[in-house]
């Protein structure tokens, strides 16, 4: 091959040393205030693992097509790998590292480790996250709404029965709090 | 309380096979488990491979003065850097962290860049001037076979054949001669990748001692220490590596990787801490995935379909180095007897070198190709001989205890009750034939190791070991060098623990997978971890119970040999009232004999076949497992729904239920996605416009891995037949539940619709394109339509058991 | 980790703001919405703008007006647009399109308008960079051959949007807006068949909203083909709206195919049904018709000519659908969830 004058070189090249400057990123992180100086081609994966230490939400592909990066965006699941930090000024990320209720763990949390829903552990927080967006709209959802809702992040131990039943029995769960929380 | 036991003859549990969490399940559910991508150390610098662009060339120069004066590059290594090749195998040492002088596939390193942070280096690639002469390529073992030049390695058998060999047990062509009928199938089973959710990455750093320290994500610690030291040219005890947890493995973390010597040797260079993370399509090329196999079957059989003699002919795509190939090139064929009673076995098998990412092990290693084959054949013998193909299965299982064609010991086998159970399951006699049209289902079965029987580089010692210190505290330290790679390693070491001194799981900690700390196991590899880290587990543990008991029976005035560890506490047989706490005995123990500690380990037994080759396939027990699976097909379409599968695995004994379910629906899982669509395929452009060589799918979007939409719903039943030769009874449970799934998978589509795809992977198209034959009155099959002439060398020739033989070559005589 | 290169951010606040920014920035500046084609597109350099101009803080993009037929912002997600009662009930075509888009996070980012915008897809082209060096390029990125067909003087990537198909079908027509003012066009002109050049819409406009006509006397269905139920762009979309009299008599018809050319393949529907009833005939004879328009080339997932054999079954799902058979089975077992 020649010396390759190409898309990457260009790139490093490109744009006096001025434009690459960090800028100061705020976000609200599992409740609490963080704040960073971020290349801003970060993504938010980048920003959580990277910058705030926060290295529950992994990563498979890095480009939207796997599901392990998934975090909630005000509530939403998106992937965070495809998220830019910039866009996310401001705004409320939950990761897996905010789900437990201080040393106790969420339903979905304890019906995972319990249930055989995470077996090497790697899709676990997209997966846990993702179910946790999915029970905050649907408290009881039918086995095919569990699989639908999970059909973005990608388990390559399970098979997945595991996980879904391990949603199911965190619905029930969560249920029962409910009911007990009622007067 | 019952009876005092021998411990390893327990037969009444506190925590053996019940449902537990498993002991690394809470820090995984909270995001606390570190993966290797998640260690961060100051100061630490990042690493970026430099990859060919060539399936095969000569490398004439590299040019890295660019790349080193790129702002924050801290160090360029090339080939120059690393003169001691590498590989898993002792006899195929062929591969160098950093290609010297070729590189033999698109992907190949020929460059490694450290910098301060990812973005810089990945910047600094691109700056780095590499000059190829590209060579004429390989593609395929057709193409290999014929084009001996150019030789993509100097070694081997000749040419481009990597390994070649040829087995038979008993006179193959006489039993076939006399077979009331002799079946002839040609089968090929596509290539594919474990696909890890994890991408592999290390961290290697220079510890306070100044020995080197890499955190890594490997299935085997112990092999890469080795080859460490090899390559690094340094004591291996100046090295600790710690397999860190794997975010899954099925084997694609098994061979030492070219970025694990790059950050090592960087590390040692720069005295700082250097990561490396591969990226998803660099997963790719790591590979060492499911080999490409051609297959030829010539089965003969009695009328009543008995097997009376198998010769089969493999030819694998090995790709662009040895790797595993050596054993793998064994085990598309060394496992096939141990299913069925075979009185005579021809095995001859070839591997041959392409310019592809190198083939290895893969979950079930070269078995699943040829299980596929053998059990697609079994379907149309038995439809051809008016069988039912699960009654067939069921008349010539294995027996108990009993030996092959090829010296294998069959030990323990549950395979008839788990087709009589998949049957009784799956509703096989009311349901089969009679589910109307473009539906049907199909059975198949396998037999799998729990453990290789002999170690990759040859050696006298034990496989596995394990150390135990219990604590005046009460506090039970369990150390392996096992390594989790979310099979459930871990918890099967404190559950195994636990149990043997009667105590609460929770208070076992275990610590396993570093060469620094942990006493050896060679690798979660071959399904060996249970039954070789349980054993030596069981030793450890009863060494110190002896010790507990000694001074507890002393305190509690009775026997050593009365007392019953359970719940915490050691009791009298005879009066439960007497007892102590287990932190009570630690403590007398601790008075009357020192600190309390032992050590346990275990080596497999030796192999009853005493021929050359004799050491690939023997095992210190077998798993067995029967799967029947339902198909829809769309006769307009070739459309395949799958709308339900049951699975049987004898597992001798289920430590953990929801740990081993587990491991038998993502077993069946990962077959049916093989069975399905999962592919590592490879395309070549217009030769006369290019010589590119390149992967078609190097992508989690591409490559297709079953969606949780795409999964059904699997019904498991755990077949429980304890092996004497397994801790506890407990066999394998890892593997084995994937082979039977994809043939099963082919035999339901033509219980469904009447075609016969004799490949995997069964895409729509090919059922359609066999639809279509069909209707055209042609033979309703897709699959391979020829065997290549392949330069099978000389049977080794060994006389079965009940022919006489010892197990030995019988030399001299002429193979057919 | 794959890293996007560096880029200059701006985020405006409006339209008006966006198209300014993008007349001042010019073509090395592109439009990011969602995100969830252009990131990862940018991470394997497939796009290397020098600017990105965000248009999710932008206001009005976002709307859901109902006026004489329904109007919808660029920028609602496609989970907003699948969530949309005026969709799921007047749109059926729409809301089964953009409900098998990727998947459920990547609809909660992904925007409709991204998803009509959305860059033409080839095997050859979306590979990494270093990938796509090893083939020396393609005519769509850095290279002179399109690997597809080497005799192409044209790219022939592939128009792999699902909305598109399904919008077409009901008649869409879209806006665009520029500094220089505002314009409105039937979405089936929004394409060019050219895997490049595959959008008539210039760098400086910005695509606004997507305008439907009434769907009264309307039903539509659309039928997506691909390996599995989530996750996987269409290697084949149908796109099928009929209006039909009380009777049964087709009024008028749409057949729009997507995924077998750089851009949505309209059928002449309405002309081969019109004054006819759907039966089971008149279905076989349309779809072996509308089927021949299908030009799929061997740069998707699943093999070329197989690919272009089901067409017809697709087309007749989606006709029977829309005729009112019960067609859930077959749904459950292509799309594998209830639509």
């Amino acid at each position: 091959m020649d010396a390759p004058t190409n898309a990457i070189e260009s790139a490093a090249a490109r744009g006096p040393a001025t434009e690459r400057r960090n800028v100061l990123l705020r976000l609200r992180v599992n409740g609490e205030d963080a704040e960073a100086y971020v290349a801003p081609y970060k993504t938010l994966l980048e920003v959580l693992r990277e910058d705030l230490g926060l290295t529950g939400t992994k990563h498979g592909c890095e480009l939207g097509e796997c599901g392990a990066c998934a975090v909630l965006l005000d509530g939403e699941p998106v992937l965070s790998c495809l998220e830019l930090a910039v866009q996310c000024e401001g705004r409320a990320v939950q990761t897996i590292e905010g789900l437990a209720r201080g040393a106790e763990l969420h339903p979905l949390q304890a019906a995972f480790a319990d249930l055989g829903g995470s077996q090497c552990g790697y899709c676990t927080s997209g997966m846990v996250m993702t179910a946790k967006a999915l029970l905050d709209r649907d408290p009881a959802p039918s086995r095919e709404r569990v699989k639908e809702a999970l059909s973005g992040n990608l388990c390559r131990c399970t098979g997945y029965q595991q996980i879904w039943e391990s949603v199911e029995e965190a619905a029930r769960a969560l249920r029962m709090e409910k009911q007990e929380a009622k007067p | 309380m019952n009876a005092p036991e021998k411990p390893r003859q327990k037969t009444r549990f506190d925590t053996i096979g019940k449902p537990r969490r498993r002991v690394d399940g809470r820090a995984k559910a909270i995001g606390q488990q570190r993966f290797a991508d998640d260690l961060v150390l100051p100061r630490m610098l990042h690493a970026k491979l430099a990859r060919s662009p060539h399936p095969h060339a000569v490398i004439e120069s590299v040019d890295v003065s660019r790349a080193r004066a790129h702002r924050g590059v801290h160090l360029v290594l090339t080939g120059a850097d690393f003169p001691v090749p590498y590989g898993i195998m002792p006899v195929s040492q062929d591969e160098y962290p950093v290609a010297r002088e070729r590189v033999r596939f698109v992907g190949d390193p020929v460059a490694a860049v450290i910098a301060v942070d990812e973005q810089t280096a990945t910047e600094a690639l691109a700056l780095i001037d590499v000059k190829y002469r590209p060579l004429p390529t390989i593609a395929s073992p057709e193409e290999g076979l014929a084009n001996p030049e150019p030789r993509i390695h100097d070694y081997g058998e000749q040419g481009n054949i990597h390994r070649n060999q040829s087995y038979e047990f008993g006179d193959v062509e006489e039993a076939l001669a006399q077979s009331d009928r002799v079946f002839e199938d040609l089968f090929f089973y596509e290539g594919n990748t474990h696909l890890p959710m994890e991408q592999q990455a290390s961290l290697a750093s220079i510890e306070g001692d100044g020995k080197l320290l890499l955190e890594t994500s490997t299935q085997n610690p112990h092999y890469l220490h080795r080859q460490l030291a090899r390559v690094l040219q340094m004591p291996t005890a100046h090295i600790r590596v710690i397999a860190t947890a794997n975010g899954g493995g099925f084997g694609g973390k098994c061979d030492p990787g070219n970025h694990e010597f790059v950050v090592a040797k960087a590390a040692l260079m720069l005295g700082r801490p250097v990561k490396i993370c591969l990226t998803r399509e660099e997963v790719f090329y790591q590979h060492r995935g499911r080999h490409p196999v051609l297959m030829k079957f010539r089965t003969g059989v009695t009328k009543d379909g008995r097997l009376t003699a198998i010769h089969l002919q493999t030819l694998l795509d090995g790709g662009a180095y040895g790797s595993h190939g050596p054993a793998s090139t064994f085990y598309t064929g060394v496992l096939t007897p141990v299913t069925y009673e075979l009185p005579r076995f021809k095995f001859e098998a070839c591997r041959v070198f392409t310019n592809k990412p190198a083939c290895g092990p893969k979950r079930g290693h070269g078995t699943p190709q040829p299980r596929f084959g053998q059990e697609v054949q079994l379907d149309k013998i038995a439809e051809a001989l008016g069988l039912d193909p699960a009654e067939m299965r069921l008349k010539m299982v294995t027996k108990p205890d009993s030996l092959t064609a090829s010296w294998l010991r069959v030990g323990s086998t549950g395979l008839a009750e788990c087709i009589r159970k998949v049957v009784e399951m799956s509703g096989w006699r009311a349901r089969r034939g009679k589910l109307g049209p473009g539906r049907g289902l199909g059975l198949a079965c396998s037999a799998y190791m729990c453990g290789a029987g002999v170690s990759i580089y040859w050696n006298k010692l034990p496989h596995s070991a394990v150390q135990l210190l219990l604590d005046r505290s009460g506090q039970v330290t369990v150390y392996c060098g096992a390594t989790e790679i979310g099979q459930g390693s871990d918890d099967v070491l404190a559950g195994l623990t636990a149990e043997a001194l009667g105590i609460d799981p929770v208070n076992v900690r275990v610590v396993t997978g570093d060469t620094g700390i942990t006493p050896i196991d060679l690798g979660s590899y071959s399904s060996r971890v249970t039954i070789m880290m349980g054993n030596a587990a069981l030793q450890a543990a009863a060494r110190v119970r002896e010790l507990l008991a000694t001074a507890a029976a002393e305190a509690l005035d009775t026997l050593p040999d009365r007392l019953v560890f359970s719940q915490d506490r050691v009791f009298a047989a005879e009066d439960a009232g007497k007892s102590m706490s287990f932190v009570e005995a630690i403590a007398a123990a601790e008075a009357k004999f020192g600190t309390i500690a032992s050590v346990g380990s275990y080596a497999p037994p030796k192999p009853p076949g005493k021929y050359k080759g004799a050491g690939v396939g023997p095992s210190p027990a077998y798993s067995f497992s029967a799967c029947v699976v339902e198909t829809e097909v769309d006769p307009v379409t070739g459309w395949v729904t799958v709308p339900k599968i049951w699975v049987a695995h004898d597992i001798g004994r289920a430590l953990n239920p929801i740990l081993a379910r587990g491991q038998v629906i993502g077993s069946v899982y990962m077959g049916l996605g093989e069975a399905l669509m999962e592919e590592q395929a490879f395309r070549r452009l217009p030769p006369k416009l290019s010589s590119a060589l390149v992967h078609r799918n190097p992508s989690m979007l591409d490559y297709k891995s079953l969606t949780s939409l795409d999964m059904p719903e699997v019904e498991v039943a755990l077949v429980e037949e304890p092996d004497p030769n397994c801790p506890y009874g407990a066999k394998e449970v890892g593997q084995g539940p994937l082979l039977p799934v994809m043939p099963a998978v082919a035999n339901a589509i033509y219980d469904a619709v009447g075609v016969r795809i004799d490949e995997v992977p069964i895409t729509p198209d090919k059922v359609l394109a066999a639809l279509a034959r069909k209707a055209k009155g042609e033979a309703p099959r897709v699959g391979p339509e020829s065997f290549p002439g392949v330069p099978y060398p000389q049977a080794t020739f060994v006389l079965p058991p009940w022919e006489g033989g010892d197990g030995n070559e019988l030399k001299g005589r002429k193979a057919a | 980790m794959m890293r996007l290169p560096w880029f200059r951010w701006h985020a405006p606040r409006s339209v008006a703001e966006a198209a300014k920014i993008l007349a001042g920035e010019g073509p090395q500046a592109m439009l990011i919405a969602g995100g969830t084609d252009l990131v990862p597109n940018m991470k394997r350099r497939h796009q290397e703008p020098a600017a990105l101009v965000a248009l999710r803080g932008v206001e009005g993009l976002k709307k859901i007006a109902n006026g004489a037929g329904l109007t919808l912002g660029a920028g609602l997600t496609l989970t907003e647009v699948v969530e949309a009662r005026q969709v799921r009930e007047h749109y059926g075509a729409l809301y089964q399109a953009a409900a098998q888009v990727a998947t459920p996070h990547l609809r909660n980012m992904g925007t409709l308008g991204g998803n009509v915008c959305l860059d033409t897809r080839c095997t050859y082209y979306n590979q990494s960079y270093e990938w796509r060096r090893a083939i020396d390029f393609c005519m769509k990125k850095d290279g002179a051959t399109c690997w597809v067909a080497t005799a192409s003087k044209r790219c022939v990537a592939v128009s792999s949007t699902d909305t598109a198909p399904a919008l077409i079908a009901l008649g869409a027509k879209v806006r665009l807006a520029s500094a220089g003012g505002a314009r409105e066009l039937d979405l089936a002109d929004l394409y060019n068949n050219d895997g490049m050049a595959y959008l008539t819409r210039r760098p400086d406009e910005i695509l606004t909203e997507i305008v439907l006509p009434p769907a009264a006397g309307w039903k539509s269905a659309y039928w997506k083909l691909r390996r599995r139920g989530a996750f996987d762009f269409p290697v084949l979309g149908v796109a099928a709206a009929v209006r039909a009299a009380p009777d049964g008599t087709v009024e008028d018809a749409r057949i729009v195919l997507g995924a077998v050319a750089s851009r949505p393949i309209v059928a002449k529907a309405g002309e081969l049904l019109a004054g006819k009833r759907l039966t089971d005939d008149v279905i076989e004879e349309v779809a072996a018709k509308v089927a021949s328009r299908a030009k799929p080339m061997d740069n998707t997932d699943l093999e070329i000519y197989w690919r272009k054999e089901v067409v017809p079954a697709f087309v007749g799902y989606a006709l029977r659908e829309v005729r009112g058979d019960d067609m859930r089975a077959t749904r459950m077992r292509i799309a594998r969830q209830a639509l």
